[in-house]
């Protein structure tokens, strides 16, 4: 009853922004290929699932991002470890990390598709590779962000390395690998778009390229909606996780680009 | 030497000096610290601000290294970390992803001593510090004098001879902090271990203590070594004996005025 009556102001908001929206497209009689009006994305939006299949494509899309983000953050984690571990990894493995962290995904995007085919394993690749540096740092961070006082604890027991790793680092990393997937998470997403921009025959980055050559931009509009519910579904269930794994630091609201 | 408790010496210091090196610039907190602490007995510690009683600590657990002079610990100098040590620091330092439980067994862990076996001894442990009940709650979810109560029972669960304390009390409200002296005297009487407790409060150091180490200011060596001979166990009435007064005063005049946090 409380969750309801707290939805119901933007709820309410909401309404109103697409009944003016509808009113100005319909009052100025704005041209459908430039900004289509609420009622024509709603109907695109149910064709969209009857007759072209936008399920289909969604879950080839959200397919990619999850695998690749699963990927992505993994090799995230391993290397992140690694480098903690030992020192000297990070001085050998972090510069080409950091050089190609600082090249723009998209600009080797084509070459991926070119390595790896118009299939889904080339949206895998390029979303592992952006979902890999969020991680990545905040693992490195979060290994490394040990109180000197809960360190000296372990190390007056004679605690070895690795059990002050199992023990201390792991569990205080966990808040920062959090973060960390939640912007990898997002970025996911992203990544398949761009991939399937470049180069697919499937997938919804594909349908919108499709929907913006026919000028069918009610559809488009539409895939957006797609999009965002994706979007959302998968940054909820991360949090779900994240609330039930890292149960005592308070779940925080990190940058989302 | 007399010393309350008898037996031999738990803890020897030998001409201990520490001076810390940063670039060119060295620090010397201790300047030369001899002191034998008795098996079983209670060694208050009091001293200005940064005159090395934390430094001092370190040493003693071996996470530090002395600059020169020598540490034995029940008859074995300290190279390093052991485990007949147990510590209490200023913060509670526990860790929030591990129930209150399972926070006092982490020495057990480390140890790798039998987890069955002490898990029945950390529940007892609790029961001991005023925490029975509390064994599935995380620390987040105590206050800040059960947090440092849940300390205490850790510092004891592998059943190290040697408890050393930093300041495990400077957080706490005068009212609580009273109630916890109380508790840690009784602690202290029930497992019969050797305590080096490091303490603003004179009067702390004094109702705690078998001897009171006072210490100068930076860099720090011992002043003058003060034994308390009042009979144990000792209560809050106590403290308002002359006798006890006297003591105070003493230290008090040691350490220049009671410029540093004499009031309990
Ligand atoms: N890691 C360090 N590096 C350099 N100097 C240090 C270090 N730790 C302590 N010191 C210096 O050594 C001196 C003693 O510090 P220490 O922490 O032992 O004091 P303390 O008696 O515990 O003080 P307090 O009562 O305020 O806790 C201080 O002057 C401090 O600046
Ligand atoms: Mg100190």
């Amino acid at each position: 009853m409380a969750r309801l009556r707290h939805a119901a102001l933007p709820l309410t908001v909401f309404v109103i922004f697409l009944a003016v929206w509808e009113a100005i497209i319909r009052g100025l009689e704005v041209p459908s290929y430039l900004v289509p009006a609420p009622s024509a994305v709603a109907g695109a939006f149910w064709r969209g699932f009857t007759q072209a299949r936008y399920l289909d494509h969604a879950m080839i899309t959200g397919f990619q991002a999850i695998a690749g983000f699963i990927a992505g953050s993994l090799l995230g984690i391993a290397i992140g470890a690694m480098v903690v571990v030992f020192p000297v990894a990070e001085r050998i493995v972090y510069p080409y990390i950091v050089a190609l962290q600082t090249v723009p995904k998209v600009a080797v995007a084509p070459l991926i598709i070119v390595w790896f085919g118009f299939g889904i394993e080339s949206k895998i690749v390029i979303v592992a590779l952006v979902s890999l540096f969020p991680v990545l740092v905040n693992v490195i961070a979060g290994l490394k962000a040990v109180d000197q006082d809960r360190l000296d604890l372990m190390s007056a027991l004679g605690a070895t390395r690795w059990q002050i790793m199992r023990y201390l680092r792991l569990p205080n990393a966990l808040p920062f690998v959090f973060a960390g997937l939640n912007t990898a998470i997002v970025f996911s997403v992203i990544g398949a778009i761009v991939g399937e921009f470049v180069g697919a025959n499937k997938g919804i980055g594909f349908l919108i390229l499709q929907a913006n050559f026919a000028l069918d931009i009610a559809a488009a509009f539409a895939l957006f909606v797609v999009l965002s519910i994706m979007g959302v579904t998968m940054h909820a269930t991360l949090q779900w996780i994240q609330r039930k794994v890292v149960f005592w630091s308070r779940a925080e609201e990190h940058f989302r680009p | 030497m007399e010393h309350a408790g008898g037996g031999g010496a738990a803890l020897e210091i030998r001409g201990l000096r520490m001076v810390y090196r940063r670039g060119d610039a060295a620090v010397e907190a201790i300047a030369g610290l001899d002191l034998d602490v008795a098996d079983r007995e209670f060694v208050a510690i009091v001293g200005p601000s940064g005159c090395g009683k934390s430094t001092l600590l370190k040493l003693v657990t071996g996470l530090r290294q002395a600059t020169s002079g020598r540490i034995t610990l029940h008859g074995r100098p300290v190279a390093g970390p052991r485990p007949d040590v147990g510590i209490v620091f200023q913060s509670p330092v526990l860790f929030p992803w591990r129930t209150v439980l399972d926070n006092v067994l982490l020495p057990a862990d480390v140890l790798k001593l039998p987890r069955a076996q002490y898990t029945d001894r950390a529940k007892e442990l609790l029961e001991l510090v005023g925490l029975g009940g509390f064994e599935t709650m995380y620390p987040q979810e105590l206050s800040g004098g059960m947090q440092q109560r849940a300390a205490i029972a850790r510092a004891l669960v592998h059943d190290a001879p040697l408890l050393l304390m930093d300041e495990p009390f400077g957080a706490l409200d005068a009212m609580t902090r009273e109630q916890m002296n109380l508790e840690l005297q009784r602690i202290w009487a029930a497992s019969r271990k050797t305590v080096v407790f490091i303490t603003h409060s004179i009067a702390e150091a004094v109702f705690l203590a078998d001897r009171i180490v006072v210490m100068s200011p930076r860099p720090g060596r011992i002043l003058e070594i003060i034994s308390n001979p009042m009979p144990r166990l000792r209560t809050m009435e106590d403290t308002l004996s002359p006798e006890f007064g006297a003591m105070v005063h003493h230290v008090r005049g040691l350490l220049g005025g009671g410029g540093t946090g004499a009031a309990l």
